[in-house]
Order: structure tokens, then sequence, then C-alpha cells
């Protein structure tokens, strides 16, 4: 039955091109004439420019064109962030595409080549002289908002780039009246989102149309064109912006960057296609990072462990410049969450963003989210270490009661609905908690460090009411448009702004349709990502497609069957109260022989000889929908780990998650969400870390040091789910791509912490390598 | 300067005259237009870029064009005949073994070589056997209940 | 990712691979080039000329020889890990084979590019060294033999002339009775060696006649535990005699250390006496 289709594990249409290697990513795609540039970087993390010298490369083999700073001032507008905090004291510093005074982080723009082939555009890059005069450098975002720490941008006192500040209810009384406080700095290292297509932008410019076409690795296209017209001055309407095939983002690919900026700009002056793509060393340097978080936590409760109050105070790092999105991160998608699935009276907050000299931090997988709940967590954790009780019986005590319509927290936001503590219960019976326990106290009494932790979570999606993004300063709409246009064959396409890149809406989508419609999934074609063909959208990120972009599918769907019904009973000869809908066929009341299909409808309209007074011919409808509220998924997670005390070394062995992002429109899309987001948080519990000295050199350069999760390192993930809709989505569905990374962190963390405990050891910083959890033991059995 | 090399790719002879300094993995998506083969990073270490040379696996971003002169080389475009897909697609596409698809042909390169030197391999020989390849997105599960999948429809047990 | 401009020869033969060393300055030898590329993408080495000897059939295999085995320069860790002749007479050679980066890697990667390379991360210099093997390289001057513990002579630098070509490396056999093994501490991200440490025990009525332990990846070159070796002689090889046997090898840990972000050299020195002790239990276990 096709409507069953909504709510089934189908397989993905979009693989058969995938799996042959077929598929069209943006380095993949060719243009006659196509020049190739290479970029020049700084090598300082701090310096003045004082002198650039190109004149060596230009005779270079192969060399067409060098660019610098000079050449790009006045012509390229600065590159603009979006998310301008009010009440913030938010500055914006200018932030050139190819700095001409200044470099701010290792990997700042400070030339381009282009040339035949990249081979040369590379050998050229060798031949520009550049004369810096280096300066101090400052990388910890705590030491960069000091007084008398190095200054990245002039107008900006001690690096703070914005301020901003969350109270609800009387934290100070909490404070002053708690039996229990517990506190802890967590810090939260920069990570490397590494999708593993490298970003890439082909630019074409037409000088006969004035137009410009770019092949963007991007998440979202339409702002992408919007932010390519503010920086190129190309009018938006004859900018098109195409996101072929993308290999992942994970956050790093909404930013628009300096390079595409560049890219256009080299295209404009040349007259001819130009390609650049990012290196895996450059996307370490130079594509926005994640997290970036030095927290300052404390938590109240009672000596019964009831939580009372949270107290926080954040210094998060924003790197050279100040990325697109970059400000609401540390703020709005992390404070507003700070009751986590909790009751929580009494809380506050103070977020310092803080430039640093390292490449931009900007969304990463969680956004926020992953920065909040780690903070909550390893609280929760350390409350009920101090009142003496199992940690899960502490969350339980602490959550907020099942809830169908709303929930208000002290942040000031609504929740949609939650059954937080269903969920606990799930994970704890999946994970067999209990038993685990008993095991744990048998490896204890062996002299084995086994622990296992649990984490319990909410999270923000499904972005946003508009009305919301505007009073927080985000510099666009958050809703999204679909059309669907049947044909007189009657298979349809639909056409979306957002612009997945791996998660599968190509097939979700469909289903949509196919189980609003009746009609096959396979008759149903989803197009997206490129700006000429598709409606206006803000793109594919904070887990918000399925949930907004899906939603105006719904309602633009739904059109469609009303029109359908109109035209039905015209054709029936039936009044349109009459006509009763089922599974693609429309029918008079009692007769269901007396029926249309949806694809006679779509025949008829679209032929158009006989429609009713009035009816428009076609069959097509378009929607915008803009959520009244964000979704709010939630969960609970259990991990078990071992470690090894010789070595520090941790093998994780089990890890049980259980969530609920609603109704599923795919399961197995929602599993494979789960699993990739589950370990993408493990990774920086573990393994993940970028470190930049104190030159601000990036140390952990290459996949050869940055720890990326592999198949060897992990087990199987448990993963199962519960389903509370969403009261407010027309589908009833929530959001899944971040979950699992927001809750596994902590998850992790808290089982490492467990196992640790009998030795003495109270705290690790991220990531816990061997060498941090081997000098953990050894400092506390030294009494340290 | 450019030297006349000869490569066989999905047994068809590809001429062509490179720098000598030019990688296999350039030749074969610039040279020959295959695009399936991926570059996802320069250390050699993320198995995007994996082929079959003269009959092993290889990281074709780490042998350059003129060392292969000579030999054959199979790409993800040339695993399966065109019509049909190679139990390992079939089994990716069944298992829900990709997402963004970007690391995919390396994967299901190394997956071949995986059940060719061990037709039934366990889930743990799986993780091990694709200990070189990197994916960011699916957490590897689907990939080895894949890999798995497909060994049992190859004949393994 | 881009490699600068180079000149490439492929070698026929050992001595126009010799030929071609001696004629051109600061060529270098090719074989699996899986230390070299890497490097020349991230153009950290740019050598002008490059002699590519991955395809002289003379050296490749493994065969017997009096005594041992014989493994020619251009022998694939993979086709190590598998030669049942290797797994026969030093057995702890594939182990450590295996475990060399992945299959991919295995599969072109060559041990005589291997020790030539020199990195202290490596797996098999380690080996070789506690194998007690024996490096065969051919000149201008002709051939000779170099001793494995004396090949390495610092970070990514080893004892041959410019124009020199590692051949091959003769393996003595592991003593009938002797036990061996390698224990690797694998980095996370780049899969080399953080440390790893190699043992040959051999043992007779039930006590330890000689033993040979070497530790990678703490110094610079593959560094022999002398302090270790002579605890166990004549020792029973029993838990107690092994704790004491490792805990020994800090005194044999004099050369330059090797440390990083993701391990310190004090954490590496202390890893080498835990390594060692479950080399040491693992050879153990599997003598007599
Ligand atoms: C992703 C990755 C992971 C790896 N992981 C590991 C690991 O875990 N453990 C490990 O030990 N190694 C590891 N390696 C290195 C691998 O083992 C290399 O193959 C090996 O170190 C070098 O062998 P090659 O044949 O590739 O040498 P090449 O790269 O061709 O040469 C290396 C150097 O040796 C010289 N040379 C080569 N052959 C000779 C010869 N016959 N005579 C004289 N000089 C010669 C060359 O001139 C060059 O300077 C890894 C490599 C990669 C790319
Ligand atoms: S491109 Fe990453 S291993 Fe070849
Ligand atoms: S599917 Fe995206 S990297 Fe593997």
């Amino acid at each position: 039955m096709t409507t069953r289709i909504f709510g089934s594990g189908i397989r993905r249409r979009e693989d058969p091109r995938l799996i042959t290697g077929r598929a069209s990513y943006t380095d993949d795609i060719k243009l006659p004439g196509t020049l190739h540039a290479a970029i020049l970087r700084s090598p300082y993390a701090h310096a003045n420019i004082k002198a650039v010298d190109a004149s060596g490369a230009a005779g270079q083999p192969g060399v067409v064109a060098v660019y610098t700073g000079e050449d790009t001032d006045g012509v390229l507008n600065g590159l603009p962030c979006a998310w301008l905090i009010p009440g913030s004291d938010l500055k914006t510093p200018a932030h050139p595409a190819i700095a001409k005074d200044k470099v701010r982080y290792v990997g700042d723009a400070v030339a381009v080549v282009v040339a035949e082939s990249r081979y040369q555009a590379e050998d050229a890059l060798e031949h520009i002289a550049v004369d810096y005069e280096p300066l101090d450098v400052v990388v910890s975002p705590k030491a960069a908002a000091q007084d008398g720490a190095p200054q990245l941008h002039e107008d900006v006192p001690n690096n703070i780039a914005f301020t901003w500040a969350l109270a609800g209810g009387d934290t100070d009384a909490a404070f002053a009246d708690a039996a229990v406080t517990v506190s802890d700095t967590i810090t939260l290292p920069r990570l490397i989102a590494n999708p593993m297509e490298p970003r890439s932008a082909l630019a074409q410019w037409s000088a006969a149309s004035g137009e410009l076409t770019l092949w963007n690795t991007t998440q979202n296209p339409h702002i992408a064109r919007f932010v390519t017209c503010v920086v190129t001055g190309v009018p938006e309407h004859k900018i098109r912006v195409i996101a072929p095939e993308v290999g992942g983002g994970f956050g790093s690919k909404i930013p628009f960057y300096a390079d595409e900026a560049i890219t256009a700009f080299c295209s404009m002056k040349l007259g001819v296609p130009v390609k650049w793509t990012e290196t895996r060393s450059e996307n370490y340097l130079i594509t926005t990072q994640g997290r970036d978080h030095i927290e300052e936590v404390e938590m109240a409760a009672t000596s019964d462990g009831v939580i009372t109050g949270l107290r926080t105070t954040v210094y998060a790092g924003m790197g050279g410049y100040l990325s697109t999105a970059a400000p609401g991160v540390p703020t709005i998608l992390h404070g507003l969450m700070y009751s986590g699935p909790y009751n929580i009276p009494n809380i506050s907050g103070t977020v310092y963003g803080v430039f640093n000299n390292g490449a931009p931090v900007d969304a990463y997988r969680g956004a926020g989210r992953p920065e909040a709940t780690m903070l909550l967590e390893r609280m929760v954790d350390l409350v009920a270490a101090a009142v003496g009780q199992d940690p899960a019986e502490v969350r339980r005590k602490n959550l907020i009661p099942k809830f169908e319509n709303g929930h208000d927290v002290a942040t000031g936001i609504t929740y949609d609905s939650g059954d937080y503590e269903s969920a606990l219960d799930s994970c704890l019976s999946a994970a067999g908690y209990e038993a685990l326990r008993a095991e744990q106290a048998q490896a204890r009494a062996e002299g084995r460090c086994v622990g296992v932790g649990v984490s319990s979570y909410v999270e923000i999606c499904g972005l946003g009411p508009s009305q919301v993004a505007g009073a927080v300063g985000f510099q666009g709409g958050l809703w999204e448009s679909a059309i669907i246009r049947f044909y007189p064959t009657g298979k349809a396409n639909v056409m979306v702004g957002s612009s997945p890149h791996g998660q599968g809406e190509e097939t979700t989508f469909a289903q949509i349709v196919a189980g609003e419609l009746g009609v096959d999934v396979d008759d149903v074609e989803v197009i997206h990502g490129d700006t000429d063909t598709t409606p206006m959208g803000w793109g594919t990120y904070g887990s918000r497609t399925t949930a907004v972009s899906g939603a105006a599918i719904t309602v633009a769907a739904r059109k469609i069957k009303e029109k359908s019904r109109a035209l039905a009973a015209h054709l029936l000869e039936a009044a349109p109260e009459d006509i009763e809908y089922e599974d693609g066929r429309f029918y008079v009341r009692g007769s269901p022989d007396q029926h249309k299909t949806i694809q006679d409808i779509a025949l008829m309209a679209n032929v158009a000889w006989n429609m009713p007074e009035g009816m428009e011919p076609g069959l097509e409808a378009s929607a915008f929908y803009d959520p009244p509220n964000f979704t709010y998924p939630f969960g609970a997670h259990v991990a078990v780990v071992e470690v090894d005390p010789e070595t520090g070394h941790i093998d994780l062995q089990r890890y049980v998650a259980v969530d609920d992002c609603g109704v599923q429109i795919n399961p197995m899309i929602v599993e494979g969400q789960v699993h990739g987001g589950v370990v993408q948080g493990v990774g920086p519990a573990l393994w993940e870390g970028a470190v930049y000295d104190d030159d601000g050199q990036l140390v952990t350069g290459s996949m050869l040091d940055y720890a990326l999760p592999r198949a060897d390192l992990l087990p199987d993930i448990e993963v199962s789910s519960n389903s509370t809709p969403s009261p407010h989505h027309p589908l009833g569905v929530k959001g899944i791509g971040e979950a699992g990374t927001i809750a596994s962190t902590p998850t992790v963390y808290n089982a490492v912490m467990d196992a640790l405990r009998p030795l003495g050891v109270t705290r690790v910083d991220m990531p816990l390598t061997p060498e941090k959890v081997w000098r953990a033991i050894n400092d506390a059995r030294n009494g340290g | 300067m450019t030297v006349p090399v000869e490569i066989t790719i999905n047994g068809k002879a590809c001429a062509g005259d490179v720098e000598e300094r030019q990688l296999l993995v350039h030749f074969i998506r610039e040279n020959a237009g295959l695009t399936g083969t991926k570059v996802g990073c320069d250390t050699s270490q993320c198995g995007t870029c994996t082929v079959q040379l003269d009959g092993v696996s290889a990281k074709a971003c780490t042998v350059l064009t003129v060392q292969a002169s000579g030999s054959s080389v199979t790409t993800i475009e040339g695993i399966s005949d065109g019509v049909d897909l190679h139990p390992l697609q079939e089994a990716f596409w069944n298992n829900h073994g990709l997402q963004c698809g970007f690391c995919t042909p390396g994967m299901i390169m190394a997956a071949n070589e995986l059940l060719r030197n061990n037709p039934s391999p366990t889930r743990e020989e799986i993780r091990h056997g694709l200990e070189g390849n990197i994916c960011r997105c699916t957490g590897y599960q689907n990939i080895v209940s894949a890999v798995e999948d497909a060994a049992k429809a190859m004949g393994g047990r | 990712m881009f490699p600068a401009q180079i000149t490439y020869h492929r070698a026929g033969s050992v001595a126009e691979a010799v030929q071609l060393l001696s004629s051109n300055e600061g060529a270098k030898l090719l074989a699996g080039g899986h230390s070299l590329l890497p490097l020349m993408k991230l153009r950290l080495a740019a050598p002008a000329v490059l002699v590519d000897i991955g395809r002289i059939e003379a050296l490749k295999g493994v065969s017997a020889s009096g005594g041992g085995i014989t493994i020619g320069a251009l022998t694939t860790h993979a086709e190590i890990a598998s030669s049942d002749l290797v797994k026969q007479h030093a057995p702890v050679l594939a182990e450590a084979a295996a475990l060399v980066g992945d299959p991919a890697v295995r599969n072109r990667g060559t041990i005589g590019g291997s020790v030539s390379h020199a990195d202290p991360a490596s797996d098999q210099p380690t080996v070789l060294t506690a194998l007690g093997a024996t490096f065969n390289v051919t000149g201008q001057g002709g051939d000779r033999s170099i001793a494995a513990g004396d090949f390495a002579t610092g970070l990514l630098e080893n004892a041959l002339e410019e124009n020199e070509v590692l051949t091959s490396i003769s393996v003595p056999s592991v003593p009938s009775g002797a036990g061996s093994a390698y224990v690797k501490f694998p980095h996370p991200a780049s899969r080399y060696a953080v440390v790893g440490a190699a043992a040959v025990v051999a043992v007779s009525g039930g006590t330890c006649s000689s033993a040979s332990v070497v530790v990678g990846g703490v110094e610079t070159t593959p560094a022999r535990a002398s302090s270790v070796e002579a605890a166990l002689a004549g020792s029973d090889l029993g838990d107690a005699a092994l704790d004491a046997a490792a805990a020994a090898v800090g005194g044999d840990l004099n050369g330059d250390p090797m440390g990083d972000v993701f391990a310190s050299a004090e954490y590496r020195r202390a890893m080498a006496a835990v390594y060692v002790r479950r080399a040491l239990g693992a050879a153990a276990s599997r003598a007599g």
C-alpha cells in the first residue's frame, strides 16, 4: 500500500548514484576552460602585513593572474556576520576576504594565484613574498578576554565581541540557601567538523549577461546567494548558487567563506570559470571549527539532590573574525537550553564571545546544545556524587514531568512536548542498568575500572519561528517553502529551498507526499540545491529540514488535496462536501466505485478541459511554512566503559541510546542519524580536539594528529526510540540530526569519571586521551 | 615535463601525457574523467581514494601516475557491469550504509578487498578491515552490516 | 596534495638504481611510496629526482636461507603478514606487519622502505632489531651488511651512503622453544606506534636462557632494553620476574626522547615499561 510508505524504512533513492560513483560533487564538475585557484595563507597567527610582493609568481608557468588584498579592497565587500545578538554590545569588525593590513589566524588569506592547473597554482604560491611583522598571540578564549591580552581588533577592547546574559528566577538566593553546591570548569576544545568532502567553489561569470553561477559545497544555497550578493555586489537575481551533491557539512558548510568570494572575484576578473577546492590541511586551518568553550559552572541542590539553581560564566572563542552565524551559537542555541530536561527554577549565565587567534568558530553539529548538555550532565553527576545517590535516580527526581502541549522553563522558552522519564526508563531498561551496576561492583571487586555513564537531554530543533529569529538578531527568516507540481501523467516534482546533504530527504520528502496524497513514492522526485529551480529557503542545519521544510511540503500537499477534492467533485458531479478521500482516491460518499484517482485529477487539471467555474488549471501548490515554535526532541543515553589504569586507555564497551524525535517518517534513516550522531559525540569525549600552541600554530593540523573515530574503535550502538509527537507540527515530527552528538559526549565522559571515581580521580579535561587519564590516576594516587 | 603513460582503468586502456609528479588519483579523476574516486585528505589517512591497483586495494593519492603506468586499475565505476549492482553496492543500499556518500566509493573498494581475503568476516574483523577508511556520517555501524550482508550474498557464511 | 616538480626514473635493476642515484644529485629512491609520497604531497619533501625501484622483481619475496630467512627489500607488509616462511621462522615479524597502518598501506608499503625511512614511530625497525636481523646493501662501493641495531642513526636518518640501496634483510630464525611478541600502542589518528615493544624470549630447562627486547617510539631510534634482557636471563619468567625485568627498562632509555601533544616523553617512557611487560608476558607464554 503506497500510503503505508510514510513511516517505513524504505531504502534511499539517492543511493544508486552514490554507490556507483556517478554522483557529482562540486569538485567533480568540469567546465571547459576552467582555471584553478590556490590561496596563499598566513603562516602567522597574528601579524601585520608590511608588504606583499606577488611579482615573482606572475611569470610562473601556467599562471594567469595573481591577486592580493590591494586588488580586492574596495571591490569585494567584507564578509558579514549574520547573527547580531541584541543587547550584547556586539562588535563586528571588518572581515576582508583577502587580508591587506593584518592577519589574525594561521590560514587567513593573503593572496590568490589562478593558473591552468592546481599544481601550477601551488608552485607559484612559493614565489609570493610577504613581509610580516609578527604580533603577540592569544589562543585561550579566557586569556584573550583579560586586560593586557594581545588585541586582535583595534576597536574591540579585551577582544570581547559580545556579552550575553541570561537570568531566570533568583539564582543568588538559590545558592545562598543551598545545602549542596558543586562546581567545575569544563573545557570544550575546538572541534574540526571534518565532513569527508572538503569545501569547494566553482564560479562562472558571464559578462554578457551579468550573471554569476557558483557551484558550492553549501548547506544553504539561498543564504549563499544572498551573501554572495552582499560581498560581490552582483544583484541577487543575477546570481545562481548550486549546491550539487554535498559530502556532509555538520555546520561547517553553513557559513559563507572568503574562499567563495575570492573564487567568484577571480572568475569575474578573468571572464572564465575558476575552481578552488580546499586540501584537508587547508580545511583544518580555515574551515569553521566548533565549541571552544571554557565554562565555569556551579549547581545548587538540596541535600536530597533536588536541583535548585545553575550559574555559569562561559568564555566562547570566536577565532579571528565573527563567522556568519557565530554569535548565536553560544547564546541563543546554548544558554536558552540551560534547564535541559530538568526543573531548575533559578538559572543565570553570562557568555563572553571572545576573539582569539584561531580559525573562526561557528555552528558544529549540535551547535550550542552539546556545550549546554555537557555542563548540565556533568553537574548532575557531581550533585549525585555529593548527595551519595545513583546518578539515574538524581536525574529522575529532577526531570520535568510528562507534558503534551507546552512547558515553560526558567530560561524563558517553552518546550513543545516531552516525556523525559519514559525515555530514561526505556534507556535504563534497554541497558539493563541494575545488572550493569551489579557487574560494575563485581568488576571493582576484581580491581577493574568499569564505569557506567547516564545522561538525559532535550534539545532545541526545527529553527524556528521567524519572528523569534528577528527578535534574537538573526539576519534572515527561518521559514521554509515548497512547491509540489503534478504533471499530466500523475508524477510529481517537489521543489524545496532546504538543501539536504546526506540526511536522505529526497526519500523522506517523497514519503511525505506519498503519505499525504496516496501516490507511489517513486512517482515523486524531490529537487533541491539550486537557487534557480527551487523556491526560497534558509537551508539545512539545526535539525530543521524535516521539521520545517517537511512541514511546508505537508501543507502544500494538503492544498493539492483540497483542490483535487474540488475538481473530483466537479467531475463526479457531486458536492465537494460529499467527496471522501482514501489512499489516493476521491469518491462520492457511499459509492466508492464512483471515484477519481489523484492521477485522474492530475491529468484533468493539467489538460483543463473541464474545470469548475473559477478554478485555475494545473495541479500545483506552494506553501511557506513558518513554524509556530521550535521542536524539542529528547532522550536518554547510557554508556559502559572500561579504563586500563596502567595506560589510561578507555575501551567503550557498550552504548545504548533511546531518542524521542516525535513521529518518524523513515525509521531506518532516523537510526542512521543516531549512529552517526552518537559517534560524532564520542569523538570529542575520547579523541578529538584541535590544539593550537602558544604561537597560534595548529598542532593537530592533519588527520595524522586529529583523531577521528574509526570503525575499529567503536562498539555497535544499541538504538531504540519512543515517540512523543510535537503538538504544533503538522506531522508531529521533531528532528533527529543532532541528538546523538548532543547526548553522547557527556554520557561517555560521565562513564569514564564513574570508572575512575574509586581511584580518587574527580576530573579530567576532554578529550580523555590516555596520557591525560593516566596522569589523573597517578596524581590521585600520589594524593594530588 | 610531461611523460606518456598508459594505465588500464576498468578494462579500458587510458593513455595520456602527464607531469611526472601527478598523483594517480588525479589521473583517474582528471585524465580518465572518473570522478567516483574521491580525495578526502592530503595525508593518506582517509581512504576515500581507494581503488584496486593490480588486484589489491591501494590509496590512489599515494601512488604516482608514472608509477602505475602499465598497471591496471579498478575504480568504483568498474566493479559492476553497469547493469546489475555489485553485491556490496546492493548491500550498502539495503543497509543504509551511506549518508552523504563521499566515503562510499572508497569504503566499497576497501570492503571488496576485505571480502577477497576473508569471505566470511565477523563484525569485529570487518571493523578492522575498514580501519583505513574514515566515514564521518554513519558511525560505521550500517557499513559493517552492509559488508556482513554482502559476504552472505557473495557466498561466504 | 600537489607535489613539487620531479624527474622520475624507473630502475630496471639494482645496478641501474645505484647508477641513477650516483648520477643525480639529491635523488631519492621510491619503493612503495607510502612514507615518501605523503611528505611530498605536503611539500615537506621535494626531491628533484625519484628513482623508482618498485618493479625490480629481484628485490621481492621471502626465501629460506641457512638458519633463517631473507626478505627482499620490496616485500610488502601484506606479503610478510601472510608469508608462511615468515610465520615459521620469525612469527613476530608477521605479527607486527599485520599491525602496520591499514590494509591499503600494507599492500604498498615495503619493509625496505619502512626501515630506510627510519621513522621512530614505525613498527618493523623495532622488531628487526629485536630479531638481530642484518641489512644487506649494494652501492657504488659494492655490497655490505649492516646490523639492524646500527641501521637507524637518528630521526629519519640511516646508515646508507647516498648511492646505496637496501636490497634485502636477513633474519635469523627464532630458536625453537623461544617465544616472541610485538605489542603496539597505536596512535588513534596516524595508526603509527606511539610505543611498540618487541621481545624474543628463549627458555631452556624452565629458565630464560636468553632474551632480546627492543622498544620503539620512545626515542629517535629503536632502543635495546639491555637491562631488561639482563634481568630476564636465568629467571623463571614468572609474573614477578617479568614485572621486575620490565621495570628496569627506564635505565635503558637514555637516548633522544620523542614526545608530542598526544604523548609526552615522560608518558612514553612510562608506557615503555607497560608495553615491555606485555610483550614479555606474551612472548613467555609462547615460549617452551
Ligand atoms: C596511512 C599510513 C599509515 C601508516 N602506518 C604505519 C604504521 O602503523 N607502522 C609503520 O611502521 N609504518 C606505517 N606507515 C608507513 C608504511 O609502513 C610505509 O610503507 C613504510 O614506512 C615505507 O615503505 P615504502 O616502501 O612505502 O617506502 P617509500 O615511501 O618508497 O620510501 C621511504 C624512504 O625510504 C627510502 N627507501 C625506500 N626503499 C629503499 C631501499 N630499498 N633502499 C634504500 N632506501 C630506500 C626512500 O628513498 C625514502 O626516503 C604508514 C603509512 C601510511 C601512508
Ligand atoms: S585521499 Fe585520503 S587517503 Fe587518499
Ligand atoms: S557517508 Fe558521509 S562520510 Fe561516509
